[in-house]
């Protein structure tokens, strides 16, 4: 795999002395939808800084579309577009030219019929004579991404696209994410939204305290997803498990009144039924059952407790 | 060169001039226009001559000077602190574009409002005296490059103030008073011995008496001495805005 974002042992110290990054490294291919996790501070804003060329790495290196980030900065950054987690715009100046003079900044000629496509696209065309502090926060925030689409990039960072929009902005911008991915753009967005990681990535990457934990195909991740547990709840307690029951992956709690039984949902055959009539003919009675499925949000909350 | 993003930063800063046409272009008249009725009428009625020279027509190259220059600082100080405290300054930065294309944006959009005020100040004093241009083209280069060399100044100002009280601060105390002390109201001839030498420490009396000398061809330094100083000044700003870069200082960490 030849990447297009290639992060190698990529570290950054602050002036406070607080280090934010610590040695990440990973490698993005091409046309992929890569989301990273992480709690506030994982390092997830500071990590795109440093690509985007808004801070200083303190060492490593970065290539973008085969570019040092720093040696050959036009060319890294031409490619790359920055929707920030901070909605920051110039407030007096209209949709349609704030939107261009991003285009310009990136080198490109104004081209008046693309940037009517963006807007449209994004809802906004009705809005272009606006001025930017009459909209809405989330209008606003459609226009930070008009703003990274404007030159076309090739490689797209979304920091928190989604935070604090309403479902629908949310549901827009993943039909976005999916029409640039089908024109070969690589995304790579960071969430705090696990559905929203399950719904559009291809690869999910896990970041805390300034290091990459994980970085899994969300397929994997899912197949890992599709185990799921039968909570059988007991009337009396046993001590331990009754050896006609062995042939089961069964787990007593600690009183000995609860056993968890964990099972493929996706198979043909998940036990259940058989079970519990072992049970029954074991002597064990039944008060209650539930199931529950390990979501990515307890595999991610798993990792970063872990880490802690 | 990323002449698109020149052009771009450019036009943006020289669009805001035209949404506050009221701020940028007539305050200056009206207050350029007050001097003339405080200083040329009213002191110019005592004076009336210096060296020579009609007062109210003496003053116009010191009024024009005074203007651009405290004009340029404003302009480029707020022009480039405006993106850093509303926080798009994460846009210029990740353009692809060099430092000295961003100083070429902004210093070159303040340079030509502060040029536009200077010319208008100028046809304004036409009306209130009898103009006499003897250097047409020194004075056009005195004009600008004043206006480029203070906005360097002002763009310097604006990437090192932390916050609005330092954006205005150093204009206030270093470049109000330099600018008033340097001349733009009578002739150095005029002042007590001690007071003469003081003043020659102040670069911006080099300027305003450079620029008169395009006008009616007399000065307190001689006129090689100005443009010496002025391409001092310039270079020295130069060398801080390349320094500012080079090291990050107050924009990336
Ligand atoms: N300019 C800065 N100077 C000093 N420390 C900083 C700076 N920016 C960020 N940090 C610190 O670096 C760490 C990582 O911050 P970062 O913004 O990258 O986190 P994040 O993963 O994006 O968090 P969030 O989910 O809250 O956006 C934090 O501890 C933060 O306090
Ligand atoms: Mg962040």
């Amino acid at each position: 795999m030849t990447a297009i974002v290639d992060i190698r042992d990529l570290t950054k110290t602050y002036g406070s002395g607080h280090q934010a990054l610590k040695g990440v490294s990973l490698q993005i291919a091409q046309g992929e939808i890569l989301a990273l996790l992480g709690p506030n501070g994982a390092g997830k804003t500071t990590m795109i800084s440093v690509i985007c060329g808004i801070t200083n790495p303190t060492s490593g290196t970065v290539t973008v579309a085969g570019h040092d980030i720093i040696r050959d900065f036009r060319a890294a950054r031409a490619t790359i577009g920055l929707v920030p987690q901070e909605v920051a715009l110039e407030p007096f100046a209209n949709v349609a030219d704030t939107v261009a003079y991003t285009r310009g900044l990136f080198g490109k000629a104004p081209a008046p019929d693309r940037i009517e496509a963006i807007l449209r696209n994004l809802s906004l065309w009705d809005k272009r004579n606006a001025q930017v502090n009459e909209l809405s926060g989330g209008m606003k925030r459609r226009v930070l991404i008009a703003k990274a689409l404007s030159h076309e990039p090739r490689v797209l960072f979304l920091d928190e696209p989604t935070a604090g929009v309403d479902v629908e902005l949310r549901k827009d911008m993943w039909r976005i994410v999916g029409e640039l991915r089908e024109g070969g753009v690589t995304i790579i967005l960071t969430t705090h939204y696990i559905e929203e990681a399950e719904a559009i990535a291809d690869r999910v990457g896990v970041i805390n305290h300034g290091q990459l934990l994980l970085v899994e195909d969300k397929a994997t991740l899912m197949a890992r997803m599709g185990r799921k547990e039968m909570l059988i709840e007991l009337q009396e307690p046993v001590s331990a498990l009754p050896e006609a029951l062995s042939g089961y992956s069964l787990e007593r709690n600690g009183a000995g009144d609860v056993l968890t039984y964990a099972y493929d949902s996706q198979a043909a055959r998940t036990g259940i039924t058989r079970l519990l009539s072992d049970l029954n003919a074991a002597g064990l009675n039944v008060r209650d059952v539930q199931t529950r499925q390990s979501s990515l949000e307890e595999i991610f909350v798993g990792l970063v407790k872990e880490d802690a | 060169m990323n002449w698109q993003a020149i052009r771009a930063i450019y036009t943006s800063e020289m669009g805001r001039t035209v949404r506050t046409p009221l701020q940028s272009l007539v305050s200056p008249v009206i207050s350029t226009s007050l001097y003339f009725v405080v200083f040329g009428s009213a002191i110019g009625n005592r004076i009336q001559q210096v060296e020579g020279i009609e007062y109210g027509a003496f003053i116009v190259p010191g009024l024009i000077m005074l203007t651009i220059m405290m004009q340029s600082v404003s302009n480029a100080s707020f022009g480039i602190y405006f993106p850093k405290f509303i926080g798009t300054f994460y846009e210029l930065l990740s353009a692809p574009i060099t430092y000295l294309e961003i100083v070429i944006g902004f210093v070159g959009a303040a340079a030509t409002k502060s040029l536009v005020i200077g010319l208008i100040i100028l046809a304004t004093a036409a009306f209130f005296v009898e103009l006499r241009i003897a250097h047409p083209v020194l004075m056009l280069s005195f004009l600008v490059l004043t206006c480029v060399t203070f906005a360097l100044l002002g763009f310097i100002i604006g990437i090192v103030a932390r916050n609005f009280e330092q954006l205005q601060l150093v204009p206030l105390l270093v470049v109000t008073p330099l600018v008033f002390l340097g001349g733009s109201f009578y002739s150095v001839a005029m002042l007590p011995p001690f007071w003469q030498t003081v003043t020659h420490f102040n670069p911006v009396l080099y300027l305003i008496s450079g620029f008169r000398w395009s006008f009616y061809e007399v000065s307190d330094v001689g006129v090689g001495v100005s443009l010496a100083a002025i391409a001092l000044f310039l270079f020295a700003c130069l060398a801080v805005t390349w320094w500012l870069f080079r090291t990050g200082y107050r924009i990336k960490s």
